[in-house]
């Protein structure tokens, strides 16, 4: 619980600063975009921090999405696919990324950084393959299908975008396997200690693969949205960088990439400091919105530098209460 | 016995003491070497050999006591500065960069430079020179990793002399060599021995030592336990120094009537020594110790009948039933339950709570419907655990990392205890505990005992074996060379077919 207190700080903190410079901060229009990019960018993260607490890494995501994201409007648009298949599709080619990265990881014992990263040039490369290159969009048409990323539910004299149902239906799930389950208990003791889960009769390998394929579903239900919340997708950059907000996101929640520990809360909340700090660089004037990069990347890196001090602290603290 | 003093000590040692939390690993412990010696280093596994010779290496300051090197008194408290009094350790496991060149090994750290810039040329040609004493007529542009084992412990020889070492430390150096390239380092040793080196040779081999040594120095629990001069030594007179001790009070073994089998075990072949065929079998309510050096394959030997690492061949029976181990959940699922050697590596979760470590092995029987974790059910057994097993924790909360060794091991063991096996396997049960701590696993192991549990223990602590087996089996580099029931059991047995001295007493058991 600690862990998400801190993190929850410099939230509070960063949406402080924000409503301070900028006035249009908590206008309805702004609110409900920060809302909705933090709930598709909360969605892939909870995915990623499945693999984190393994002590794995997926580097793929961005390029999952961008599959998934220019694969549905190609589906639907130009081969006449109905909804129903093309999100089969969708959702299988997902289950099967995650099944392959999680048995080369598992069984095959490759470095999960080496397979995630050439799934990110796989699947991208596919992609501008199988589209010609060519923007994939939706057009004027499935308003339908879109509104599961563009709608919005009135709640409490507020409208709520239509990806937070969908984070917070994966946030309870994700949460609820991680805590209540055995499984989720199992990932946990093998992230710690792989050999010490192995001598307690825990199918470690089954595991893993079971977190590259929570992952991969993730990222699937994220590439979806982002392209029915966006309506068109560019093979060459759709969902780029995305694995990176996604890691940094599960880091700063208190996911350590060692392995072992880790809250979906915490996650949830990281994701949503990216998504506050990115819309304070926007709004704010006199920040050039071209250093974005710069501050997210100072702001990530003073955060775990603050997480290792405290740990430390606590460590000798209770070292010397022995 | 004789006393220990060479004519000139090169190496004088006098009064070293060293504790580690919980453990007094050295106590005022004397040792002299002179010139152009050799001295063997004896003593039981955790005699205190390994902790005194990092400590003359520089690897962990001394907490007392003081080294002197021709008379004057040198403090050493790192690595450069042991070599700099020309004493080099030559590693049990080989410190050599393997994908580096043989040249650029012998001068890691010391690189010849020109200009700023590595100059290979001459690196090559000075380490020829090193190579070419210790008999080695190599290319020193060859890869490490591209030399047998036995070559590459001649490069670190080489490189040790390079530095002008004149003490040369070899723990266990023979552990992974073949006969023949045994017989070539003892060539080197005694040649190096000619030209003025002088060598502390480690080892539990004591025909090797037997051999090479001038002189024996014997540690006991961190004591200096006797001396032996060259007209001295012989295999028994060592056996002796080593186990010379009394057995202590605190084994309370009693002589029970064992049922029936409830573990066979059959022509079980290891991956690690896949020559020799294991078979043993165990009987309910009994306590079995196996006895052994390091490196004897006990661990393997549990490793493998757990289905932590695959049988290469040979059947397991548990209470008759012929049963396929490929997992741990498989050998779990079958009655057998192991606490492991490297507690804090594979026996617990270090960074998890006391009841999470506890539960583990037992999710899987205890879950409700869909997977969901039983908390009440993992409470009580753990409340359980902790009051009948008396672990010493604040709460069931406490990460185990933070609690004593003994404690620890309650945790491994409640843990396993949860899952009311047919049979335990201990391995190393009381390493690293204290002698409160250990009486109680003893006690427990009894206990278990009387309930029918079958107990399969390896240790290294003689004593400990001696104390609580109701019949031994007795390993020796992969395959069992000999079991003694409790009539024919003493340490002297114990320790002939330890060291594979199998002719004397092997055949008899």
């Amino acid at each position: 619980m600690k862990k998400i207190q801190g993190i929850f700080l410099i939230l509070v903190c960063v949406i402080v600063m924000t409503s301070i410079m900028s006035d249009v901060f908590w206008g309805s229009y702004n609110l409900e975009n920060v809302l909705r990019r933090t709930a598709l960018f909360g969605i892939i993260s909870i995915g990623v921090a499945f693999v984190i607490i393994t002590g794995g890494i997926d580097l793929s995501i961005g390029s999952v999405i961008c599959l998934v994201g220019c694969g549905l409007p190609w589906l639907l648009v130009e081969q006449e696919v109905s909804v129903p298949v093309a999100l089969l599709a969708v959702f299988g080619f997902s289950l099967a990324v995650g099944l392959i990265h999680g048995i080369l990881v598992a069984k095959v014992k490759l470095q999960p950084f080496v397979v995630t990263l050439c799934g990110l040039l796989l699947y991208r490369g596919i992609t501008r393959g199988f589209t010609g290159d060519q923007s994939q969009g939706f057009g004027t048409d499935f308003k339908g299908i879109r509104e599961l990323a563009t709608g919005e539910i009135p709640l409490f004299g507020f409208n709520f975008p239509m990806p937070c149902v969908f984070l917070v239906v994966v946030a309870v799930l994700a949460g609820v396997f991680l805590n209540k389950t055995i499984y989720g208990r199992y990932l946990l003791a093998l992230g710690n200690n792989e050999e010490a889960a192995k001598f307690s009769g825990i199918d470690v390998d089954k595991m893993v693969i079971l977190a590259y394929v929570i992952c991969a579903l993730c990222s699937g239900l994220g590439g979806l949205l982002f392209v029915l919340d966006v309506n068109s997708a560019q093979p060459v950059d759709f969902g780029n960088f995305y694995e990176l907000y996604a890691i940094a996101a599960a880091v700063l929640g208190g996911c350590s990439l060692r392995g072992g520990s880790g809250t979906i809360l915490g996650v949830v909340i990281g994701a949503a400091l990216m998504q506050v700090l990115r819309n304070m660089i926007v709004l704010v004037d006199w920040i050039p919105t071209h250093i974005e990069y710069a501050i997210i990347g100072a702001v990530i890196l003073a955060g775990v530098v603050a997480d290792e001090m405290i740990k430390r602290a606590v460590a000798k603290k209770r070292a010397s209460q022995g | 016995m004789s006393e220990a003093s060479p004519v000139s000590p090169l190496l004088k040692v006098r009064g070293i003491g060293k504790s580690f939390p919980g453990v007094r690993a050295l106590n005022g412990v004397d040792l002299a070497l002179g010139q152009s010696q050799v001295l063997g280093l004896i003593g039981e596994n955790g005699a205190g050999k390994s902790t005194l010779m990092k400590i003359l290496a520089g690897v962990q300051p001394p907490d007392e006591g003081e080294i002197l090197m021709e008379g004057e008194i040198v403090s050493i408290n790192t690595t450069r500065e042991a070599l700099d009094h020309g004493i080099a350790l030559i590693h049990q496991e080989l410190n050599l960069a393997t994908n580096l060149s043989v040249g650029a090994n012998v001068f890691l750290g010391r690189e010849l430079l020109k200009g700023g810039l590595i100059d290979d040329a001459r690196i090559n040609e000075e380490s020829y020179k090193y190579l070419q004493m210790v008999g080695l007529d190599l290319d020193p542009t060859t890869l490490v990793e591209d030399l047998t084992i036995g070559r590459q412990q001649m490069v670190e020889i080489a490189k040790a002399l390079s530095i002008n070492a004149r003490i040369l430390i070899m723990d266990e150096p023979t552990s992974s060599l073949s006969q023949a390239e045994t017989e070539y380092l003892f060539k080197v040793i005694k040649d190096l021995r000619s030209r003025g080196v002088s060598i502390i040779y480690i080892s539990h081999r004591l025909g090797e030592v037997t051999e090479l040594a001038d002189h024996v120095t014997v540690l006991r629990d961190g004591e200096n336990a006797g001396e032996l001069s060259r007209e001295e030594i012989s295999h028994d007179s060592m056996v002796r120094l080593m186990i010379g001790r009394e057995i202590s009070q605190y084994y309370d073994h009693k002589q029970r009537e064992p049922g029936e089998v409830v573990l066979e075990v059959k022509g079980l072949r290891t991956p690690e020594h896949t020559d020799h065929a294991i078979d043993f079998t165990l009987r309910a309510g009994e306590i079995v110790g196996v006895a052994g050096l390091v490196g004897a394959g006990r661990t393997e030997m549990l490793a493998t009948l757990f289905g932590v690492t695959p049988a290469l061949g040979g059947s397991i029976a548990i209470k008759g039933q012929p049963s396929e181990i490929n997992s741990p959940l498989d050998a779990i699922r079958a009655g057998l339950a192991l606490a492991p050697e490297d507690r804090k590596q594979q026996g617990l979760v270090i960074d998890m709570s006391v009841r999470e470590n506890m539960s583990l092995a037992a999710l899987w029987r205890d879950q409700k419907k869909w997977g969901f974790l039983d908390f009440a059910k993992e409470l009580e057994i753990t409340r359980e655990m902790v009051k009948s097993m008396r672990v010493k924790t604040p709460g069931d909360d406490q990460i185990v990392r933070y609690l004593s060794g003994g404690n620890q091991q309650k945790v491994v063991l409640g843990k396993w205890l949860t899952m009311k096996p047919a049979v335990l396997l201990l391995d190393e049960p009381t390493r690293g505990i204290d002698v409160g701590a250990k009486r109680e696993i003893y006690a427990l192991m009894e206990e278990l005992a009387d309930a029918g549990v079958a107990i399969l223990f390896v240790s290294s602590e003689l004593e400990e074996v001696l104390g609580m087996s109701d019949r031994t089996l007795v390993m020796h580099e992969g395959r069992m060379t000999g079991e003694l029931s409790r009539e024919e059991l003493s340490e002297e047995a114990v320790m002939q077919l330890a060291t594979g001295n199998s002719e004397s007493l092997g055949k008899a058991a």
